[in-house]
């Protein structure tokens, strides 16, 4: 941590995005992790995404459980709305925010403790339910603020930093993100910010439940030699299963590839996503072979990244349930309170 | 082409060799800028700290004369100041330095002690002005002795007859020239020397010739010679008012030229006298040769500039000036950039009494013989050796405005260093140029704890403060009377703490880093930046901030695991040193980057002949 606050001066010559704004003006206090946390790196790529898809950062609503991860969104967007739930519990918080005001979007941040373990079930449900949200888990495989014990996405081959095994296998998120019905289900390193900020873009323009398994070091805890989540670990067995480019509307397309294949999925806004295919036998629009291909590879010891699945039919909790299109601040009070004479009516139907 | 033909060469740029002195002495702005090379952030550091004493020799070693500097320097630091491409306004280092000599205290305890068995060698200097007096300061630690000719009655060359005392008080003046001539300099004031091969004659061991340029350029229009009695040199007037021949001039004033010079005897008249004082300057306004403070200066006292207006004609009546007759000129600039004075066909006659003339300086060798083996070239100025300062005629070294034109005291002290170090080599029989002493420098890193510095990291968002001035109902009734009052001890701790540092440098080991990207997350400017190698100009390209300040070096590393290279563009860095305290594995540090500059008498080693490699 830093005692002292970032100097506000920045660089003359810094970008600005279609609001006169620069990556600076999307930034939150200084943080106060351990020095090196890939947190912090996923920080900085939420803040590079947010300004490179110029949003105004009133409109975003930042959402947390209890942990390392869940402090971060101190630590970037100071100028969104933020709620930092209880322990596990931010998925019912989403839920809740995201069915009274459905312009709003929503980013939720986790951690494996608060999302595999003392979470899993809201997690789980937030997904079936479609939940319009982007959900970020910063997974380290350790449990850094009470200093260092096994988290349940810790792979069972990942010893402690002083050695001990790991007696269980671990929970694959995306494995269980795409059983359970998350339409956008992707997994990325903290150290690949060219690989995880079209990524965060993606899933924040994507409409529905649109997940991200971030593997993110702990520096002080699991960093050594023995861990699968170390800087160097992920560095050597990252398989990049395609790479993508994320067009937002009304922008040409640029990105040229030489080889391989490209499939271009449209979005429901009118964006599009680019995936750069490096691996023929799988379809990340297929769930069968998206399951099979992370499950060969595991079994293989490579940590697959990329845009892992993806489904077209964005269908999300409002399209659902019928929901109003409008967030329900604006729905005017005769919409709301119709009256008397409807209520007979409705209680008319049920006799 | 067979494969032998082809060469193999590293692909992009090289690791940077930070080992080499000059690349983080080119860091470090001012200190590079200035001729002396003054250690500027360490010693605002100092002044932060209220330690004014040890501002001032640390000032005093490299710029021999703070006081004077501190109120009259040209300011080459300034502009290179980084501060000044983060915002607006550079560091106002000049007046920090004013505020080390207005506030220390008795240093002759400090100052080096001269030793009374002396070394047989014997120096003349010729001009009692800012280079021979650094030479003799350079020189008499080491047990020369030095014997100084000036035609004036006292020593200080132009800092005494031509800055006028409210810019710079007569008693900083003596103060920081009694420091050298107090170290037993043998004084010949009023001796002018008249041929320097009488001299020669002497047994002196080396002539060290700082005879400044003294002859003020002249006019010469149509009245001329008429008006004689009401037109003065700047320069010679100055120099007479400083003397106090010169008490008055007449009420209307017209000052030709644009220089400082000119600003200076503006300045002066007004306060001699003169109620309608203005200066005309043939250029626009833009192109003029005063630094922007002194013209601000002067016309906060109300002196209006007219630019654009050349010269014509004296008007002269019964003998008698009244006034000039200008022509009003338009610049024009060619293709190549090269300006020519169009006259707009309209003509202005400026009625006046008086007239001073500060259009330039010239250099004027008449009393050195043309046929004693020293070489004058087709301007008439000596050949002079830009590494050692030494003519064409062993054991005559040349220095200040002597040696290459009018320049300004700062210089005068670079060129007495040099002139010293290569007399001490000449009088012992050592090449003055193999065996000169290198540069030295030292890095020491500042980290004290986990958020814990030896320098004060915090950035101060202040902008510049100005330095309170005196009220003009009293400077402009008195000539001695000083117009800036410096910063107060308060003002000149909030404008330290402006400086960025820059000599406290990020170094990067490329061993330790395990490519988190936590500096490059928590760079304010964004200057670090972890990419694939390249050519210098692709690399500047591809950079989160593109490096487009081609005079700023990029610090780059050797490879690094994933096969990318970390590269820094130094342009803005703050010197913060967030990125040290966010590595997690120390492969930034912050360290205090020391250069030692090459002197005749290196600082650190009294008396005696070391060289610091």
């Amino acid at each position: 941590m830093t005692y002292m606050k970032k100097p506000l001066v920045k660089h003359p010559d810094l970008p600005k995005n279609e609001l006169g704004l620069t990556r600076r003006d999307y930034e939150g206090l200084v943080s106060t992790l351990c020095a090196g946390c890939g947190h912090d790196s996923i920080s900085a790529a939420i803040i590079e995404a947010c300004f490179e898809l110029d949003l105004p950062a009133h409109r975003l609503a930042k959402l947390s459980g209890i942990g390392c991860s869940s402090k971060t969104p101190t630590y970037f967007l100071n100028r969104s709305h933020g709620f930092n739930s209880v322990h596990g519990r931010m998925p019912s918080i989403a839920t809740g925010a995201n069915l009274a005001n459905r312009d709003l979007i929503y980013l939720g941040v986790s951690g494996d403790g608060d999302t595999a373990s003392i979470g899993l079930g809201q997690f789980c449900h937030a997904m079936r339910r479609r939940i319009n949200m982007a959900y970020i888990v910063e997974n380290n495989g350790t449990y850094g603020l009470t200093k260092g014990q096994f988290s349940a996405t810790n792979d069972k081959v990942s010893k402690s930093k002083k050695g001990e095994a790991n007696l269980f296998e671990a929970f694959d998120l995306c494995t269980l993100a795409i059983q359970l019905g998350a339409g956008f289900v992707g997994r990325s390193f903290s150290g690949d910010k060219g690989q995880l900020v079209p990524l965060i873009k993606a899933a924040l323009r994507y409409n529905g439940f649109a997940f991200l398994d971030i593997i993110s070091p702990c520096v002080t805890f699991n960093d050594h030699d023995a861990s699968t989540k170390s800087y160097g670990h992920v560095r050597t067995h990252n398989e990049t299963m395609g790479r993508l480019d994320f067009v937002p509307k009304m922008q040409e397309i640029t990105a040229q590839y030489d080889e391989g294949e490209t499939v271009s999925v449209p979005m429901h806004d009118g964006s599009l996503m680019r995936l750069h295919k490096l691996d023929d036998e799988y379809d990340p629009r297929d769930a069968d072979s998206a399951l099979a291909t992370l499950r060969k590879r595991y079994e293989r010891g490579q940590v697959v990244t990329g845009l892992l699945y993806i489904d077209e039919d964005e269908a999300d909790l409002h399209a659902l349930l019928n929901t109003t299109q409008e967030p329900l601040n604006a729905v005017s009070m005769d919409k709301l309170c119709p009256g008397n004479a409807v209520l007979q009516k409705i209680n008319k139907s049920f006799r | 082409m067979s494969s032998s033909d082809v060469t193999v060469k590293p692909r992009g740029m090289r690791p940077t060799d930070i080992t080499d002195p000059d690349y983080f002495h080119k860091v470090v702005d001012c200190q590079w800028a200035c001729p002396a090379h003054t250690p500027v952030p360490e010693y605002i550091r100092l002044i932060a700290q209220r330690r004014y004493t040890d501002a001032y020799m640390l000032n005093w070693e490299s710029n021999v004369f703070p006081g004077i500097l501190g109120r009259t320097c040209d300011r080459p630091c300034e502009p290179a100041c980084r501060r000044g491409r983060l915002e607006e306004k550079p560091v106002a280092i000049c007046r920090l330095k004013r505020v080390a000599a207005d506030y220390r205290d008795d240093v002759s305890g400090l100052l080096p002690r001269i030793p009374r068995k002396k070394n047989g060698k014997r120096i003349a200097l010729i001009g009692a002005g800012p280079a021979s007096l650094t030479v003799a300061r350079d020189l008499m630690p080491l047990g020369y002795k030095c014997v100084l000719f000036e035609k004036d009655p006292r020593g200080g060359g132009l800092m005494r007859t031509n800055i006028p005392p409210f810019r710079l008080p007569e008693k900083v003046l003596d103060e920081e020239i009694g420091y050298i001539l107090d170290m037993g300099v043998e004084t010949r004031f009023g001796e002018e020397i008249t041929s320097l091969n009488a001299l020669l004659e002497d047994e002196f061991d080396a002539v060290f010739v700082g005879t400044g340029a003294p002859r003020g350029k002249d006019l010469n229009i149509p009245g001329r010679d008429d008006a004689d009695a009401s037109i003065h040199i700047g320069i010679d007037w100055l120099t007479s008012i400083a003397f106090e021949h010169t008490t008055k001039i007449g009420k209307r004033v017209v000052v030709i030229g644009g220089g400082n010079t000119a600003m200076d005897c503006c300045r002066s008249a007004l306060r001699l006298g003169g109620k309608d004082v203005r200066v005309t300057v043939r250029s626009p306004r833009g192109d003029m040769k005063a630094s922007d403070w002194e013209i601000e200066d002067a016309e906060r006292e109300g002196i209006p500039i007219f630019d654009n207006h050349q010269p014509k004609e004296f008007v002269v009546e019964n003998g008698k000036l009244k006034g000039i007759k200008f022509a009003r000129v338009e610049a024009v600039y060619a293709d190549d950039g090269k300006r020519s004075l169009v006259p707009t066909g309209e003509e202005v006659v400026f009625e006046c009494d008086d007239v001073l003339m500060a259009i330039g300086q010239d250099n004027a060798f008449p009393w050195i013989e043309r046929d004693i083996g020293i070489d004058f070239n087709e301007w008439d100025m000596p050949t002079v050796d830009n590494t050692t300062m030494m003519s064409t005629r062993p054991g005559v070294f040349f220095g200040g405005d002597a040696a290459w034109g009018p320049e300004n005291i700062i210089w005068a002290v670079a060129h007495g260093h040099q002139a010293a170090i290569s007399i001490d080599l000449y009088c012992h029989g050592r090449d003055l140029n193999t065996d000169r002493p290198l540069a030295g420098a030292s890095l020491a890193s500042q980290k004290m704890g986990i958020h814990e510095w030896a320098y004060d990291n915090d950035y101060s968002e202040d902008t510049r403060f100005d330095v309170p001035h005196q009220d003009h109902k009293i400077t402009l009734k008195d000539l001695k009377a000083e117009v800036e009052l410096g910063f107060d001890d308060e003002l000149a701790y909030l404008e330290a703490e402006r400086c960025l540092n820059c000599d406290v440098q990020t170094v990067f080991v490329r061993d330790l880093c395990i490519e988190c990207d936590a500096c490059v997350d928590i760079c304010p400017v964004d200057c670090i930046n972890f990419t694939a190698n390249g050519e210098e100009d692709d690399l500047r390209g591809r950079l989160r901030v593109p490096a487009r300040n081609e005079a700023q070096d990029i610090y780059v590393s050797d490879v690094l695991k994933t096969g990318r290279i970390m590269a820094k563009d130094e342009d803005l860095c703050l010197h913060c040193g967030l990125c040290a305290e966010r590595c997690p594995t120390g492969a930034w540090d912050m360290q205090k980057f020391t250069y030692v500059e090459r002197q005749a008498n290196p600082a650190g080693q009294p008396n005696c002949m070391a060289y610091v490699k």
